[in-house]
């Protein structure tokens, strides 16, 4: 992964000093409430319902031991005890106290980590495919571009005061594993005749209150013009966004109110300026960024065949099926960790398990882990012949709950029980699904099933590209969810439908045992759900469930 | 006198923001609309040395070669700090048209914006604050960047030595 050099280390140790130097006035009333908001969001520090939350950047999702045993000692140090992976990636602390972040900024900057942008109106930590650098269906590492974007945007001078939030995805593979349709601007990396490296660039994708799938502006843009793209796109966002609504600022109000012929041409406008100048990305600096993220020393293996270990084993065949994804190099694996378990909020994890897979990391694989929006964790280079071990601790650790991709897997934000944004609670809800479907068999008989939960508008969790959606709303002071069906993740994204009016909490988990009969009833043979509603609509659904 | 921030230090400063766009302002050193210099442009420069802020919805595309001739500098307005739109505004007046004068940063900002300011192009400061000497200090929160600007043309990745 990218390591650090002495102007990396410079840049992050003098943020600690200027944050610090802004925690110091604001306490001495130096800065206003007003003034501070800012600068302390740009620093990833929410005030929330019950105490402030640290957002803490995984840039691209790629987290070495080291970083996860320092993780686990601010948990401890500073929290309490446990953190939670969010949908972008990244770490959350929910009890830090506002006077000790600067502390927090400075170990965190010894395992050069750091929150950099995870909020505000700024350029965010850019996301990438969990599995980049070792998916089987990979076109090309996404890591490398992902850390030249990172350069670029952090402590950009002319994008840190945008009308909105700006988030930028990229992934590298053939199936989209980063929602690149659904960003301010996604980039799918792509091969020309020539099997040259290009960037197809999406804008204008969102979710939030006005949810959009994203278009097409460019569609083979050459590596060394991508940062000057980039600059110009933000550039042309920064100054015809709209900022008189909160609501209607994001870059995709600004698309679909010009066309997106129309922003495509102001961008080619204001790239011709800069095109072939400074930002124009050198060979060797290309080379540079990729040199960080070479093959590992992977050992000459051969496929292992685990049916008889599966056989002797049904949970371990389970975990198999649903936890391991191909890996690109023969006789290794990648496993997912699921953050999962019932009972446990999605996406939490304790500092114990943080240093448990810090040291599986190391004697499994080399050292790495990786974050997914999906709220999970990944072990990226696993020899096959040692998965069974693996899983073994796993399980020990409750770390091998084997539902990923299926129902159970919820995608899941905080809720109403941290965020003061929310309009209703979301975990609860999450654990009364799992609760009521715990029988492994007929989840895995449903197949691929992705259920996401927000509590609120701000979708967080994902709502709009869940199959089976979930929205919090308020009505009248109390807290109701409104289901959506249809939405799905990937380069067929697409975003759910109303079902019809909302429920109340305890009413959720009668509401998706109907939507599933349903599916049950009506699916072909090896139907998945989405294809199913896809082809009998939303009105069998509707009548089942508000029968 | 009042005071600003004019390249890297504390100075006396006698120009005013004149935010009527309507009438004309009686002395000079004023820092006017970008409107009422679109229609009064003889008879302010009749009063000696103007200078014309830019609102945040007023592109610099606005002002031809010759105006920012005539003008003795060029002012971005901040409404609000949040507004970061003239932080463009001052890059493409640098970058785009070479323009060497002075940029002036007015209206509502902080000290804390002075490091991405001056990156940008700015060159002095009407800060809102009665400790601009301590003010000083932010503008330099960082000896390195990553991308280019116009303190430092070059992005990092062209200059950085293993």
């Amino acid at each position: 992964m990218y390591a650090y050099d002495q102007y990396d280390r410079q840049i992050i140790s003098q943020r600690v000093a200027q944050y610090r130097d802004q925690t110091e006035r604001y306490l001495a009333g130096k800065i206003t409430e007003e003034q501070f908001l800012p600068l302390r969001l740009q620093n990833g520090l929410y005030v929330q319902r019950l105490a402030p939350m640290l957002r803490i950047a995984v840039p691209y999702g790629t987290l070495n031991s080291q970083q996860l045993r320092k993780l686990a000692f601010i948990t401890r140090e500073y929290d309490k005890g446990y953190a939670h992976i969010s949908t972008r990636q990244n770490v959350q602390l929910n009890w830090p106290k506002l006077e000790e972040v600067p502390d927090i900024l400075e170990h965190l900057a010894e395992v050069e980590m750091h929150s950099i942008q995870t909020s505000g109106n700024c350029i965010r930590n850019v996301t990438a495919d969990q599995f980049s650098g070792v998916a089987a269906d990979e076109v090309e590492d996404a890591r490398p571009w992902c850390e030249i974007i990172r350069q670029w945007s952090t402590f950009h001078p002319e994008f840190a005061f945008l009308p909105r939030k700006f988030k930028i995805a990229v992934c590298g593979s053939e199936q989209d594993r980063a929602a690149v349709l659904v960003h301010d601007i996604g980039l799918q990396i792509v091969k020309d005749e020539s099997g040259n490296t290009a960037f197809k660039v999406i804008v204008g994708g969102g979710l939030g209150r006005t949810p959009v799938i994203g278009s097409v502006i460019h569609e083979a843009l050459p590596p060394r013009h991508l940062l000057s793209y980039l600059e110009a796109i933000v550039r042309v966002y920064n100054q015809l966004g709209r900022r008189d609504n909160k609501f209607k600022a994001r870059i995709k109000i600004l698309v679909r109110a010009m066309g997106a012929d129309a922003f495509k041409a102001k961008v080619e406008e204001e790239w011709a300026f800069i095109k072939d100048g400074n930002l124009d990305l050198p060979d060797e600096e290309i080379a540079r960024a990729q040199s960080f993220f070479t093959r590992p020393d992977y050992e000459a293996l051969e496929n292992e065949d685990l049916q008889a270990l599966a056989l002797e084993n049904v949970d371990f065949a389970r975990w198999l099926n649903h936890n391991v994804h191909a890996h690109k190099q023969r006789g290794y694996a990648i496993a997912t960790l699921s953050l999962k378990t019932t009972g446990v909020a999605p996406g939490d994890i304790t500092a114990e398990q943080f240093e448990a897979v810090a040291d599986l990391a190391e004697e499994f694989g080399f050292g790495e882990i990786r974050s997914t929006h999906q709220q999970n964790l990944v072990l990226p280079d696993i020899q096959q012949r040692q998965l069974f071990a693996l899983w073994q601790k796993l399980v020990s650790l409750e770390l091998a709950s084997p539902t990923v991709g299926t129902m159970n897997d919820i995608i899941c934000c905080p809720g109403g029980d941290f965020c003061s944004l929310a309009n209703a609670k979301s975990i609860p809800i999450a654990e009364a699904i799992q609760r009521r479907f715990d029988d492994l068999d007929y989840l895995y008989d449903l197949g691929d099933i992705e259920l996401n939960i927000s509590g609120c508008m701000n979708a967080c969790g994902h709502h709009h590209i869940g199959n089976i959606g979930i929205l919090g709303v308020d009505k009248k002071g109390q807290e109701f969810y409104q289901v959506s069906l249809g939405g799905q993740q990937g380069l067929n994204a697409s975003l759910g439908k109303i079902l019809g009016p909302s429920f109340a909490q305890d009413e959720i988990p009668d509401v998706v045992e109907k939507i599933l009969n349903c599916y049950l009833e009506k699916r072909h043979p090896e139907e998945r759900f989405i294809d199913t509603y896809e082809r009998i609509g939303l009105a069998p659904f509707k009548e089942r469930v508000y029968a | 006198m009042p005071k600003i921030i004019k390249n890297g230090q504390v100075v006396d400063d006698n120009w005013q923001v004149w935010r009527d766009a309507e009438t004309l302002p009686s002395t000079d050193h004023v820092i006017v609309p970008l409107a009422l210099w679109q229609q009064q442009r003889d008879a302010l420069l009749a009063l000696g040395e103007i200078a014309v802020y830019l609102a945040s919805d007023e592109s610099p595309k606005s002002l031809s070669d010759d105006d920012l001739s005539a003008l003795s500098f060029v002012a971005v307005d901040f409404p609000k700090f949040m507004d970061g739109r003239g932080f463009s505004y001052a890059r493409e007046l640098r970058e785009q048209r070479q323009y060497q004068g002075e940029i002036r940063a007015v209206g509502d900002f902080i000290r804390d914006q002075l490091f991405y300011m001056k990156r940008c192009g700015f060159s002095s400061y009407a800060l809102p604050s009665d400790e601009l000497e301590a003010a000083l200090a932010s503008l330099n929160d960082f000896s390195e960047s990553y991308q280019p600007g116009v303190d430092q043309p070059l992005p990092l990745f062209r200059r950085r030595q293993a």
